[in-house]
Parts: C-alpha cells; sequence; structure tokens
C-alpha cells in the first residue's frame, strides 16, 4: 500500500495536533514544518476538519485544534479519508476473460491466472499494511516518536 | 516461578479514578471459573477443559510457564498467560504471550498493562530480553494494546494452509 501526498500530510497533521492537544495550529505553521505548500495542506485539513478530527478556529488568528481522541484515533481512520479502501482485491477472474481451470497440470499459465494469482499476493500484502494501520492509534504513534526521539529504536 | 510475579497493591497505571491497583499472582484452582467467565465473555465460548488444562499445564509456578491473574477483593479482573519457549522457530529463547484478556467492565484502567508487565517480570528472571505474541489480525483490539506497549512486527511470518 502507498500512500498519497495528502494521506501523508493528514498523518503530519493529526499527529501534530494530537502531540499538542490543546493548542491552535494554522496550515501555514504545519505547512512551514512540512515544508509543503500551505495551499495544499489547507486542502487537507478542511477534510480532516469534515471528519471531525480537527475543529476549525474561525477569525483573525484562526487554525486548527485538534478533535479526535488519540486513544481511540488509529492511523486507518485517517488514511481512510484519504485513500480508496475497499474491499481486497479478488482472486476472481477478471472481466471478459475466462476463468481459472481447475487443475494441478503444469500447462503453462495463462496471462490472466498470472495476475490472478499476483493478485492474490499482493492482496496478502495490503491485508497485513491495513492490520497495521488499524492497530496503531496516535497516541501509540507519539509514543514511538518519542522512542526513537530517545534512540531505543 | 509465577508466585515471583506478584505485584502490591497501588493506584492503578493509567486510571483517571481512584481505583485500588489489582493484585496480580499466579493462578489457582479456585480461579478458573472466572477465567473461563472472561474468556466465554470475550469469545462467546466456554473452554472448561482447556482452560483447566491450561492451568495443569502453566500454574502452579512451573519453571519458564506463567498463569497469572489480576485480582480485585474477589474479583478475577483479567488473566494472562504464556511461557519462556528456547529455541522455537530459531529463535534464541524468548517469552511468548499467548492468552491476555480483562473483563470488559475493568478495562481502560490499566490491568492488561499491569498483567503485561508482570509477566514480562517474569520472563526477565529467565535471562530472556524479548516477548513476542501472535494474533489475528483482525483483532484490532488486542492488536492495539500490544501496540501501545511498544510491540512491533517480529521478523517472522505466519503461514498456513487447508489440509485436505
Amino acid at each position: 500500500m502507498r500512500l498519497q501526498k495528502n494521506t501523508q500530510l493528514a498523518l503530519y497533521s493529526v499527529l501534530e495536533f494530537a502531540a499538542h492537544p490543546g493548542r491552535q495550529f494554522s496550515a501555514a505553521e504545519i505547512a512551514a514544518k512540512y515544508r509543503v505548500s500551505a495551499h495544499h495542506l489547507a486542502k487537507v485539513l478542511r477534510t480532516l476538519g469534515r471528519a471531525r478530527l480537527v475543529g476549525a478556529v474561525r477569525g483573525v488568528g484562526g487554525g486548527y485544534r485538534f478533535a479526535g481522541n488519540a486513544k481511540r484515533l488509529t492511523l486507518m481512520d485517517v488514511i481512510e479519508l484519504f485513500e480508496d479502501i475497499g474491499a481486497p482485491p479478488s482472486a476472481a477472474p477478471r472481466g471478459g476473460r475466462r476463468s481459472a481451470a481447475k487443475s494441478d497440470s503444469p500447462a503453462p499459465a495463462a496471462p490472466h491466472e498470472v495476475e490472478q494469482a499476483l493478485d492474490v499476493v499482493l492482496a496478502e500484502i495490503d491485508e497485513i499494511a491495513k492490520a497495521t494501520f488499524r492497530s496503531i492509534t496516535l497516541e501509540t504513534m507519539l509514543k514511538l516518536i518519542g522512542r526513537r526521539r530517545l534512540g531505543r529504536i | 516461578m509465577a508466585k515471583k510475579a506478584e505485584t502490591t497493591s497501588a493506584k492503578v497505571k493509567g486510571s483517571t479514578g481512584d481505583a485500588p491497583r489489582p493484585r496480580v499472582r499466579g493462578a489457582q484452582a479456585a480461579d478458573l471459573e472466572q477465567v473461563i467467565d472472561i474468556d466465554a465473555r470475550i469469545t462467546g465460548l466456554r473452554k472448561r477443559e482447556y482452560w483447566a488444562e491450561i492451568l495443569r499445564r502453566y500454574g502452579g509456578g512451573r519453571a519458564q510457564r506463567f498463569f497469572l491473574v489480576a485480582e480485585s477483593g474477589p474479583r478475577i479482573e483479567g488473566y494472562v498467560v504464556g511461557d519462556v519457549r528456547d529455541w522455537e522457530f530459531g529463535s534464541p529463547p524468548c517469552g511468548w504471550v499467548f492468552g491476555i484478556a480483562v473483563r470488559p467492565d475493568a478495562r481502560q484502567a490499566g490491568i492488561a498493562t499491569q498483567l503485561l508487565e508482570a509477566i514480562c517480570d517474569g520472563f526477565r528472571r529467565h535471562g530472556v530480553t524479548k516477548v513476542r505474541t501472535l494474533l489475528a489480525r483482525n483483532n484490532h483490539l488486542i492488536l492495539s494494546f500490544f501496540r501501545s506497549q511498544g510491540m512491533m512486527a517480529a521478523p517472522f511470518i505466519a503461514l498456513e494452509r487447508d489440509l485436505d
């Protein structure tokens, strides 16, 4: 699973917010820290706002503040807002192609059989990645960052 | 060895209230009914024979084996089971946790953390420096718990196949 740029920005942002739960950040502040476009980041923050993970503070000096629960919110909760994560790729035949014959014979594999077998492997990798993202809360991520800072990992 | 894994009372680490910290001690036959009940509430299965066998094999302070419970007065709040395994899967001796649970109404009070710390203390006394576990990848609750305790992916991959 390769994360899109927006997803990465969203993860950076929520971790920044969760690390300072009472503090208000502007898009420009976070954008400067991660050296990304503030305009681009503002779009990401709006999506996070619609999902109620951050709350907008209006007016002069406005910005965003964390509105989630770092103990409950997982990386997957954030990723799902930006990535199309549906059912794993099916090993079923692809459209317009005939299904694989039920045989263990060593006959040369047809292209669709190779594709289907590869889909099975890729789906396996995806499921492991999803389970990993689902198991890591923002709080756990912040602990991980802390341990890495101390050189324990 | 399980007897040495007992902990004394104090405030529950990580809890927000003033609930007294449960005492962690080795499991006894009298605890089994409550352990079975906790497991059944979570899994929906009452595994009486299984738990009797676990007590026989892991209870009573057997070398390298741990079956600990967290007790608050007469109530067993949770349990943990594990052992030190030598050279399994090609690995130097390490601790394995293969069962941990806390009553649903006693969660968020640091009891599982306390149980894990107690069994890890037991593992350390056997000289091991690594603890591992294995669980279903859709078991988000327990996966998140172990992650919160600093556990990361191990350099192993679990494999299976149907036996025709």
